[in-house]
Order: C-alpha cells, then sequence, then structure tokens
C-alpha cells in the first residue's frame, strides 16, 4: 500500500515513485498495489493514482486531517495497516513521507526502513538495501515484523504510469483520530518570493573554502547572473559565516539537480558531493588537481579561481557584446 | 526551561567513506569522530533558549564509551551536563529508541523536560526514527525538520521549509522537535566553555534494552559502483576562460 503524499490535495510528485517501486515489489509476490490519501482535500487523487497502478484507493476523512500533520497522518497510516493488513507501506523518502512512517511504526512498534532502493518480500521477512551517509554508502539489510513499513529514496526510481492503467475501487477506510492530534498541525504557512531557487536553478555557481572570504564572492555572483544562476557553497563556508545556510550544497543542505555546476574552491567532500552529485554538467575549478571534486568533475580549469571565475565572466559578456 | 538534546557521535568522513574488510562498520582508523550535523545546531538551539529563559540543557547520548568526547563538547558550547547511556554494539533504531526512552524517564524523576530536541536525522544510518518513536513513547507531540524554533507561553512555535516556502506548527510543551542543520549557525567553543566542559558532571549507566526480534538488521555495508572518472581539462588559469564559455555553449546555457 503506497501512502500519497499530497498538500491540501496538491499530489506530491514523489509519490508516483514510490508507486513504480510498489508496482515492482507486487508483481514479483503477485499481489495488488492499493493507495491511501489521507483528508478529504486527497480524494481527487483517486484517478492519478489508478493510472500508476493503484487497483484499490483507500480514503480517510477526518476534521482533524484537513491539513497535514505527522502524527496525524501516522496515525491514520497505523490504523489502516491494523484494518486492512497490506504485505507493506511504501512512501517515497521526503521530508513528509519518513515523518508520516516513522509515526505510523512508533503507533505500530514495527521497524521501519528509510530510503530503500531495493526491496525483496520473502514470506515473513524483507530483504532491502538502503542508503546511508546520505547515498555514499549502501546498507544490505533484512526486518522481519509482518507488515512492512518502507520509504524509498528520494528520485531513485523513475516516475512511469502503470503498463495496465487502473480504474480504482474507491473505499472509505474507517477512522477515529484523537482530537489531540490537531496540536501538529500546520498552522499557517509563508510563501516564498519567486525566483530561480538553489534546488530548481539551471546553473549554480558554487563556492568552497577556496574563495577564502564572504567578500570575495563577488565575483561568483556575477558569473551566476551572467548564467542566470544562483550561487550555492559548501558547509566549510557556511560554518565560517560567509554564507547563510540558504546556500548551502550538501548532506544537511540542499541537494541540487543543474544543467550546470561550477565548483570553485571545493574539495568534495562527501558532505558536499552527495548534495551536488545529481548536477548533470560539473565544471570543477581548483588549485589541486588531485581534489576529489576535481577528478569527479565532467570538466575542470587548475588554477585560481578569483582569475579563473571573472575571466569566463569577461568571456561570456565579450561574447555577447 | 529544562531541555534535553538527543546527540550522536558518528565519524567525520572526508572525501571518501572506507568500510572494514567485513563490511560491518566504516573504517575509523584514521577518522576524527564528531557529532552528526543537525545536532550540533540543536545544542545551539538548547543553548539559545537557556540564555533566553534561564534553566538547564542536558545533552544524552547512547553510545560507546568515548562519546564522552561529544557530550564534554557539547557542554564546551552551552549545554549544563551530560549523560551517557553505554552501548557498545550496533544498535537499530527501535532499540536505541527504548534506550532513550528508559533514560530520558529517569532524568524525568521530577518532571517532565520542556523541550526534547533531537536532530532530523543521522549523519550515518539516516533512520528518520528515533526522535518520532521517542516522542511518541513519552506520549508527546512531534514535528521534525524544524528551522526556526521559538517558545511563547507554554507552547513551542516551530516553522519548517518547503518547496513552496515555509509551513508553521505550535506544539503544546513538553515536545518533542526534529531540528535541522540552517536553525542558527553553531558557536564555537570559548576558553571559558573548554574550562566548563572539562569540569562538567557527566553520569554514565550500561543500556539494558535487549536486542528486538525482527528488528531493521544491517547485513552489509557496500560502496554504490562509482562512476567512471574522466575530467576533461579545459587549461590552467585565467587563459582557459575561452575553452569554458565553449564547454557552457554546447551545454546551452550560454542564452
Amino acid at each position: 500500500m503506497v501512502v500519497a503524499e499530497h498538500d491540501r490535495g496538491t499530489l506530491a510528485p514523489a509519490t508516483l515513485e514510490a508507486m513504480t517501486a510498489a508496482r515492482s515489489v507486487a508483481a514479483a509476490i503477485g499481489v495488488e498495489v492499493h493507495a491511501l490519501t489521507i483528508g478529504a482535500d486527497g480524494d481527487d487523487l483517486a484517478a492519478d493514482l489508478g493510472a500508476h497502478g493503484a487497483t484499490v484507493v483507500h480514503q480517510a476523512h477526518h476534521d482533524v486531517l484537513s491539513d497535514y500533520g505527522p502524527e496525524a497522518w501516522g496515525d491514520v497510516v497505523a490504523q489502516a495497516v491494523r484494518t486492512i493488513e497490506p504485505v507493506m507501506i511504501v512512501a517515497t523518502g521526503t521530508d513528509r513521507g519518513n515523518e508520516i512512517v516513522a509515526n505510523a511504526a512508533a503507533r505500530l512498534d514495527l521497524p521501519f526502513a528509510a530510503n530503500c532502493v531495493e526491496l525483496e518480500v520473502d514470506g515473513d521477512r524483507l530483504g532491502l538495501t538502503r542508503l546511508r551517509w546520505g547515498g555514499s554508502l549502501l546498507e544490505r539489510a533484512a526486518m522481519g515484523g509482518g507488515v512492512h513499513l518502507v520509504t524509498v529514496a528520494h528520485h531513485h526510481f523513475d516516475v512511469a504510469p502503470a503498463s495496465v492503467p487502473q480504474e480504482p475501487v474507491v473505499t472509505d477506510l474507517d477512522v477515529s483520530i484523537a482530537p489531540a492530534l490537531a496540536r501538529s498541525v500546520v498552522v499557517d504557512r509563508i510563501e516564498r518570493e519567486a525566483g530561480a531557487t538553489l534546488a530548481t536553478s539551471p546553473v549554480v555557481v558554487g563556492g568552497g573554502r577556496g574563495v577564502g572570504s564572504a567578500e570575495a564572492f563577488a565575483p561568483l555572483e556575477e558569473l551566476a547572473v551572467a548564467l542566470g544562476g544562483v550561487v550555492g557553497c559548501s558547509r566549510a563556508v557556511t560554518n565560517n559565516g560567509w554564507r547563510n545556510h540558504a546556500d548551502q550544497v550538501g548532506q544537511t543542505g540542499t541537494r541540487i539537480a543543474p544543467e550546470v555546476y561550477f565548483a570553485c574552491g571545493i574539495s568534495g567532500a562527501i558532505q558536499h558531493w552527495v548534495g551536488a552529485m545529481a548536477s548533470k554538467q560539473i565544471i570543477a575549478i581548483n588549485t589541486d588537481r588531485e581534489a576529489n571534486m576535481v577528478t569527479k568533475a565532467n570538466y575542470a580549469v587548475i588554477g585560481d579561481l578569483h582569475e579563473v571565475v571573472p575571466a569566463i565572466t569577461a568571456e561570456i559578456e565579450r561574447r555577447r557584446a | 526551561m529544562r531541555i534535553l538534546v538527543c546527540v550522536k557521535r558518528v565519524p567525520a568522513p572526508g572525501a571518501r567513506i572506507n568500510i572494514t574488510d567485513d563490511g560491518q562498520n566504516v573504517d575509523t582508523t584514521h577518522l576524527a569522530f564528531t557529532t552528526s550535523p543537525h545536532e550540533e545546531c540543536a545544542v545551539e538551539a538548547a543553548a539559545q533558549l537557556v540564555e533566553e529563559h534561564g534553566g538547564e540543557a542536558i545533552v544524552l547520548t547512547l553510545g560507546p564509551a568515548e562519546a564522552e568526547e561529544q557530550l564534554r563538547y557539547a557542554v564546551s558550547v552551552g549545554a549544563q551536563r551530560g549523560v551517557l547511556v553505554l552501548q557498545d554494539d550496533e544498535s537499530d533504531p527501535q532499540r536505541t529508541s527504548r534506550a532513550l526512552t528508559t533514560a530520558i524517564g529517569e532524568l524525568e524523576a521530577d518532571g517532565p523536560f520542556d523541550l526534547v530536541l533531537f536532530g532530523n536525522e543521522s549523519a550515518d544510518s539516516g533512520g528518520f526514527q528515533v526522535g518520532i518513536r521517542v516522542a511518541h513513547a513519552l506520549g508527546r507531540p512531534v514535528v521534525n525538520g524544524a528551522k526556526a524554533l521559538a517558545i511563547d507561553d507554554g507552547s513551542v512555535n516551530l516553522e519548517r521549509e518547503t518547496e513552496a516556502g515555509r509551513e508553521r506548527y505550535v506544539l503544546p510543551l513538553p515536545a518533542v522537535v526534529g531540528v535541522k542543520e540552517g536553525i542558527n549557525l553553531p558557536r564555537y567553543p570559548t576558553m571559558r566553555g573548554r574550562l566548563a566542559s572539562k569540569k562538567a558532571d557527566i553520569a554514565s549507566e550500561a543500556a539494558a534494552i535487549d536486542v528486538i526480534d525482527g528488528a531493521l538488521t544491517m547485513e552489509l555495508l557496500e560502496r554504490p559502483p562509482e562512476t567512471e572518472s574522466s575530467t576533461i581539462f579545459l587549461g590552467e588559469g585565467p587563459d582557459a576562460a575561452a575553452a569554458v564559455v565553449d564547454v557552457l555553449g554546447e551545454l546551452g546555457v550560454l542564452s
């Protein structure tokens, strides 16, 4: 059973990755894929979930479910497990996905494996491979417990409609929710100003310890502007107070996936690499030919970024003039 | 205000994580250890709250005897004392949660902590669940991923980031919160902090939670397949700029 992640009725595209994973597990052991939507806002998602292979969509309705709340949503999943007894609960390992399944696991006192990339049901046992260290290591593991609670690593499974689309049976899941769980429901939101973000920008110009100071980021800003991109940085930069954490690319910062990532004066520690590795092309600028970022990049310039970066911006402007 | 921060001792890897020959551990022969990054920020958040509201911040960890290093570091950056629950073997998330819940129960003989802070997830195993399991066992509200946190009139106000901006939560105290890096910039130890950490009270006790049948059990660690390194060198110094811009043109980002 896939837990559909949505925000007031808008399906998180990541949910469809969990549908792909669930179809594959279900086909291997000969069972159907069901989906669960939480809150009345999720009622409209049934057709989309059917197109991605759900034969049954269970819908949970309750006043407390009018907006997202990790405890209430986790409680619904726990009740669905008790009532329907699926082989497996699958969500995608987003902030919410991991949080919902962890809340369900706590209530059921069952094991939970986050960010799986391989799943193999073998009777009561689930064999799995999951990400550690933000994806720098893989862990082969197993768990028992009857109903297996997992999330699949975000961006690992492709989104694809089912080869046999379903017109799902829609059914009401009878839930009982303690009013107290309203305590952790979203109370309001602050919308971000429009514009490119680190996570979505097609070009990111990243700076590391080699930049040397907050002021020395100015040429990186100019290159980013010339390419319609944004500036990012490594954790060393944030820890030195040169830039705000909002600009940090890495395991504990933002995961980026631009067309081009300039890695300027960045050695390429694990912490940074796992945030940058989804970049389509990486151009490293570094004085150290042996730096991890240089050996992992598609292109590299060996030299002082303080000279190379302004030269690139000047060359772009010269060609445009 | 009484605040508890739960932290984890983890290796501090550089550019590459190596695995021991038996595939059971990260090879830490040449590695230093640190506190998981989100938790460094949780300690800082607790220190700031105690500075603002008064009270005490205690830091708790489950781990080997060496984890005392991380507890003393937390005291050097603003916590008042530490508690170490000793457990040498690899723990699973359920067992860790039970051991922490038991330890918290003992620390709460005189009443509950106003706030129990966790990191959003640990840097190494990344289970995304211990704080939530502990909160449920304690019967307290919990939200993960906090990027802003303030205490106001018996409740804790939280913000967390979404693709569209931020969403806000208000939890009644006592509560449990999972903190994300970026909520603050952790301070460095001062000389006074270092002295305090040397003299700090670090209590220690053995964990007494049995291995749980059917729990998530690690079998083997592996490195993901490496992509072939085939870096194209575009030149040295500013003279390489033309070659870089040629590449940008080919990649279609020079509009």
